[in-house]
């Protein structure tokens, strides 16, 4: 065999490899998907929304525990949807060069990386101990220290993208600088912001890890903050691991549930974001 | 005229005025929630430090190089979850770095323009999903996959091989290590291969196209100019998927088969970390155990502080010469 025979060959064994891995990939996707839709489909079922979550061996629902989750979900996005845009706005426009924005911005992005689990444990610390039981509050709070980091490096990198000329001609009228930031980057970045906001809500929609020894879990209707919340990752964990049949089924609805909003989350931002304004 | 002047003078002053405190207060109340940041991080350290300090006085320094997890006697050790930990994750980068690096070299060297962009979506999207979805997957679907058929043809093949043989030996379970390890090789996936993705994008197009010119074939041009120009990058983002892959939880609690022993066979159930804390928190009934179990968070938390640290610092030494 000759060297070129040989190096043709070579290369195509390392192109084949790529699309094999490529194919690996998108098969596990598309495995997991048809797994949830088939087994969750049978489970979605009037009752699914209607009914409480079942004592082991009888029907029922998810409603208590679709309940806690968006409101653990909204409670968290509304405490850390200003937090992280307040932030970001801080790194992107006053400290630029600065050595504490670095420090800001390193910390930042080794939270939003940092397993979800220690949230849990900080604000079991914080929280839980402190007030004797566990709370849809401890719940929500674990849930928003996981959004701020998403949403500070987000609205830091989208107001970033924003013109340095508007800026300039917006002073240039003479409006202080904190009326540029909320009149011009503000709406000039709206979309990227929502955008980052949508992507964190994905994030905490399935976290499960952090609220297991915050919210924990309630098997009943309850709608006081200051007790412990049902909510959909919790019930999918404990229904799931149980050997009862019944729950199991009830767990791949939540399931479903939860990957669809995800999913749907997921793909309405990436639209979003493919009409901003500014591209990079 | 003088004093209209005068007059016209004093208002704008105010005007400067009224904007100088509004940007002061502001500026601070931005820098406050900048500071919030900080305070997160520090106050997850001495969350954890304070928990775990009952643990780590009673244990010394053998808490890390203790077996032992006895509820009953009060006797605990972390090494058994420090191990699954380490062992889970070299598994899922055993297997995760060379899938995600053959995406991003299809993504970007192979694949046509108007394909690109569907298709770094949808191997995004493996990392939207969350992971208690990839962990009731891995444990009614692809854990008795497993146990079918990839752990008998492993154990009758490997199984018998002097010298590595006890790597794979005992009985074909379905949950263990192994099945963990491969999951976890999944959900890190996205997040080496996008970032690989980045990097190699930003190899300037004429590096490429000179190498093409003197005849280099594509896996050359990737072996020879690709790879050795976005190194740190690349390294930087595997780190990234090593500090996600030591602390995933559900996903691993599902299918590890949360045994506190360590098993030479990787077949074998075992523990990590993270799945430790999420069976057993809630049920901790002594002050011990809990203490032991926010010790083993600490711990955990200092090696993922590590490990990101150093990626996060490479992605930037990349940016910066990117920069320069």
């Amino acid at each position: 065999m000759n060297i070129y025979t040989r190096r043709r060959l070579a290369n195509s064994v390392v192109m084949s490899l790529s699309v094999a891995a490529t194919a690996f990939g998108l098969m596990w996707l598309v495995l997991v998907l048809w797994t949830l839709l088939w087994n969750g489909f049978a489970a979605i079922t009037p009752a699914l929304f209607s009914q409480m979550t079942p004592p082991p061996g009888s029907a029922g629902g998810l409603l208590n525990a679709i309940f806690g989750s968006v409101v653990m979900t909204l409670i968290a996005t509304l405490i850390g949807t200003p937090t992280g845009i307040l932030a970001g706005t801080f790194l992107a426009e006053y400290s630029r060069g600065s050595r504490f924005g670095e420090v800001v911005r390193f910390i930042n992005d080794i939270l939003l990386s940092a397993p979800s689990i220690i949230v849990g444990l900080f604000v079991y610390e914080l929280m839980v101990v402190r007030m004797g039981h566990f709370s849809a509050w401890a719940g929500a709070v674990a849930l928003a220290i996981i959004v701020i980091p998403v949403v500070v490096r987000t609205s830091e990198d989208m107001l970033n993208l924003v013109p340095s000329a508007l800026r300039e001609a917006a002073s240039a009228l003479g409006s202080p600088k904190w009326k540029v930031i909320v009149m011009v980057s503000y709406r000039a970045a709206l979309q990227g912001m929502v955008t980052g906001v949508m992507l964190a809500v994905a994030r905490i929609a399935g976290e499960t890890a952090p609220l297991l020894f915050t919210a924990l879990n309630n098997q009943f209707w309850s709608t006081d903050l200051n007790a412990p919340m049902a909510n959909l990752p919790v019930v999918i964990f404990q229904f799931a691991m149980s050997p009862y049949a019944d729950w199991q089924v009830l767990a791949w609805g939540g399931a479903l549930l939860i990957t669809i909003t995800v999913l749907f989350l997921n793909i309405g931002a990436r639209a979003l974001a493919s009409w901003s304004t500014f591209k990079q | 005229m003088p004093a209209d002047i005068a007059v016209v003078q004093r208002i704008a002053d105010r005007g400067r005025n009224a904007g100088a405190i509004g940007d002061a207060v502001f500026r601070a109340l931005t820098f406050g929630f900048a500071v919030l940041v900080l305070l997160i991080l520090g106050g997850v350290i001495v969350a954890l430090i304070d928990g775990a300090w009952p643990a780590l006085r009673t244990f010394g320094f053998g808490f890390v190089v203790t077996e032992v997890w006895n509820p009953v006697t009060h006797k605990f050790g972390a090494l058994a979850p420090i191990y699954g930990t380490l062992v889970t994750s070299a598994i899922a980068m055993l297997v995760g770095i060379p899938v995600a690096f053959g995406v991003a070299v299809f993504i970007t060297e192979i694949c046509p323009i108007w394909l690109k962009r569907p298709l770094a979506t949808m191997i995004e999207l493996l990392a939207a999903i969350p992971s208690i979805i990839y962990g009731i997957w891995g444990l009614f679907v692809f854990a008795p996959f497993v146990q079918q058929y990839i752990q008998p043809a492993i154990i009758d093949t490997f199984g018998q091989v002097p010298g590595i043989g006890a790597l794979f030996a005992g009985p074909p379970l379905g949950i263990g290590m192994l099945t963990a390890g491969i999951i976890l090789a999944v959900m890190v996936l996205p997040f080496i291969s996008s970032i690989m993705r980045d990097v190699f994008e930003t190899v300037p197009a004429i590096l490429k196209e000179s190498a093409y010119g003197l005849g280099a074939t594509r896996g050359e041009v990737v072996r020879q100019i690709v790879l050795p120009y976005t190194r740190i990058g690349v390294v930087g983002g595997i780190m990234l998927g090593l500090g996600r892959a030591l602390g995933e939880t559900m996903a691993v609690t599902f299918v590890i088969g949360n045994a506190h022993r360590i098993s030479a066979s990787i077949l074998q159930p075992g523990t990590t970390i993270s799945a430790a804390l999420a069976n057993e928190f809630t049920e901790a009934d002594s002050d011990i155990y809990l203490s032991s179990l926010i010790a083993l968070g600490f711990i955990l938390f200092i090696i993922t502080f590590i490990v990101l640290a150093i990626a996060k610092l490479m992605l930037l030494e990349l940016q910066k010469r990117a920069g320069g």
